[in-house]
């Protein structure tokens, strides 16, 4: 029982990392919490099932659904990462500059905007998601770890550290640590800010595209409205990590799986939601700063 | 090579600087003296693009400023050392420098001037892979002037490089901007320290309030009654 629930807790626990990065890189440098960024896994689910019956009109036969999965995954990355950059030109850019609230009320709008646009274009009802994988899965100690549990916490780790060696290693990365540091000093150097910028919704936008094909999956329904659980899920990884801080998002959102499979387990899973909810105000009132984070209260 | 012709800038309401006018040749060391808030880093920061006039123009070999963004002007061949230093404190001095180099290719140039670099502050080889933000005062300015350098810049913007150093580091630190000026680089040096500053320019100018209020060649200004009185302590 114990194993299962970490198992469960880690497979969740590494979606809500995966869309915790989004939020915590945007809030690194731009210092907005970019609320329409749950609407953007939601996006990631739906590209997922359009695609799929995109390949199956045109009648394409892949000899695994593998190759289907990863063109799927391709497909909402890119389309994701391309909404990302499209909102925060329309959305944030333009009020730049403006109070803090401006983008904040934004970026609700445009969370509010995405929700109903997929309702109409979608229809209100839970759509089911293709089955991919039949995969039987293995025992561990008496628990079993199903393929796509296997799958989801691969291809996250994956993700995560691919971002670890764009952030570090590469000319980009560098600079978008830069730019969360001093905006300023960037331009100085000569760093195209606002490319940066794109660059980071691009990448947080894809992750959580990926995120949203993932538990789409695992759940196999979704429902134009998901976006907004997971978003504050996510946002409590995100906050529990250390807003702003990369590492602090995956640490975050894998401690938020695991407590709250516990917590389902142990206590109620009908309680499930509300650990979360209780995690963030927690963390709020004890340790704005989260556990990674440096002393937040300067910045704000 | 830079020309301002009566610049004016503000931030919201307050209105930082009212017609700076002032030129940099090629090759030479100019410098920028006055009191606190007369408007010295501001006109510094009108130059890199990140504080935008309202009236006036800023001309760079015979480009007009105005519209070039400001990660642009860096890679025209201005870059800056700015009030303050501001390293990256969570990069590392080898990263630091690297950003310099943004703007450019070609890494051989590159790794040639990290090797100068180096090779000026020998402190900073040794401090590579060591976060910017564990160096001392006196190394931060160090690696703000070799992230600057490494731009290759052909003006070099410094904003009070010797502020709040020990007297020896300050020795160091214009011995080395005479190095760099040696090699070809223009630089527009602001400076409290008067005294040292005209010593090593060609020109100086001397601003208040927003304005320029006196500018002449700097071993001229350097025995002028009122810039004796005012900032070189009698
Ligand atoms: N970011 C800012 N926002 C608002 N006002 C500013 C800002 N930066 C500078 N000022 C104001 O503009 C005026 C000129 O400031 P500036 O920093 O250019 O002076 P300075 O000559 O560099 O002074 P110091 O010798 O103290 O560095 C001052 O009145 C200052 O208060
Ligand atoms: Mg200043």
């Amino acid at each position: 029982m114990l194993v299962q629930q970490l198992i469960n807790g880690l497979t969740l626990g590494s979606v809500y990392a995966l869309i915790a990065l989004g939020y915590t890189m945007v809030y690194g440098i731009i210092e907005l919490i970019n609320f329409a960024h749950g609407e953007i896994y939601m996006l990631g689910a739906y590209m997922g099932i359009i695609t799929f019956g995109l390949l199956t009109t045109l009648h394409l036969t892949f000899p695994t659904s593998g190759a289907a999965l990863l063109i799927m995954m391709v497909m909402a990355m890119l389309f994701c990462g391309a909404c990302g950059i499209t909102i925060e030109r329309l959305a944030y850019r333009p009020l730049r500059g403006a109070s803090r609230l401006a983008p904040l009320i934004s970026a609700l709008g445009v969370s509010i905007f995405l929700q109903n646009f997929v309702m109409l274009a979608q229809g209100p009802r839970d759509k089911g998601f293709p089955h991919l994988f039949a995969g039987e899965g293995i025992d561990l100690f008496g628990s079993r770890i199903s393929a796509i549990q296997m799958f989801i916490m691969a291809t996250s780790v994956l993700m995560m550290a691919a971002l670890q060696l764009l952030v570090h290693r590469t000319k980009i990365g560098k600079a978008m640590r830069a730019t969360a540091q001093d905006m300023q000093m960037a331009s100085l150097v000569g760093i195209d800010v606002d490319r940066v910028i794109s660059a980071t919704f691009l990448i947080g936008s894809a992750l959580a595209g990926v995120a949203g094909i993932m538990v789409g999956m695992y759940y196999g329904l979704i429902n134009f409205f998901i976006g907004y659980i997971a978003g504050i899920k996510a946002f409590t990884a995100a906050v529990l990590g250390g807003i702003g801080n990369i590492p602090g998002a995956m640490l975050g959102g894998l401690l938020l799986g695991l407590i709250e499979a516990l917590g389902a387990g142990y206590i109620s899973s009908e309680y499930k939601d509300v650990f979360a909810f209780a995690i963030l105000v927690l963390v709020l009132i004890f340790r704005p700063s989260g556990l990674l984070g440096k002393d937040i209260s300067r910045r704000v | 090579m830079l020309r301002l012709d009566d610049v004016h800038a503000h931030y919201g309401m307050i209105h930082a600087l009212r017609g700076v006018s002032l030129e940099v040749k090629k090759g030479q060391i100019v410098c920028l003296i006055g009191a606190n808030g007369a408007g010295k880093s501001s006109t510094l920061m009108a130059v890199s693009g990140l504080l935008r006039p309202n009236a006036g123009r800023i001309v760079f070999e015979g480009d007009d400023l105005a519209e070039v963004p400001s990660h642009a002007i860096v890679e025209r061949g201005i870059s800056q050392v700015p009030e303050g230093r501001r390293i990256f404190s969570k990069l590392t001095v080898l990263e630091n420098l690297e950003m310099g180099a943004y703007t450019r290719t070609g890494e051989d140039s590159i790794r040639q001037d990290l090797d100068w670099v180096f090779g000026l502050f020998p402190i900073l080889a040794e401090r590579r892979f060591q976060m910017g933000g564990t160096l001392s005062g006196g190394e931060q300015q160090m690696l703000a002037i070799g992230r600057a350098l490494m731009a290759r810049p052909r003006l070099l913007l410094m904003d009070e490089p010797s502020l709040g150093l020990a007297p020896k580091f300050v020795e160091t630190i214009f011995e080395v901007i005479r190095q760099i000026n040696t090699r070809g680089t223009a630089i527009l040096l602001v400076e409290q320290n008067a005294h040292m500053a005209l010593s090593i320019a060609s020109r100086g100018y001397v601003m208040e309030a927003g304005r320029i209020v006196l500018e002449d060649d700097a071993t001229s200004l350097m025995v002028n009654k009122d810039v004796q009185k005012a900032y070189l302590g009698g």
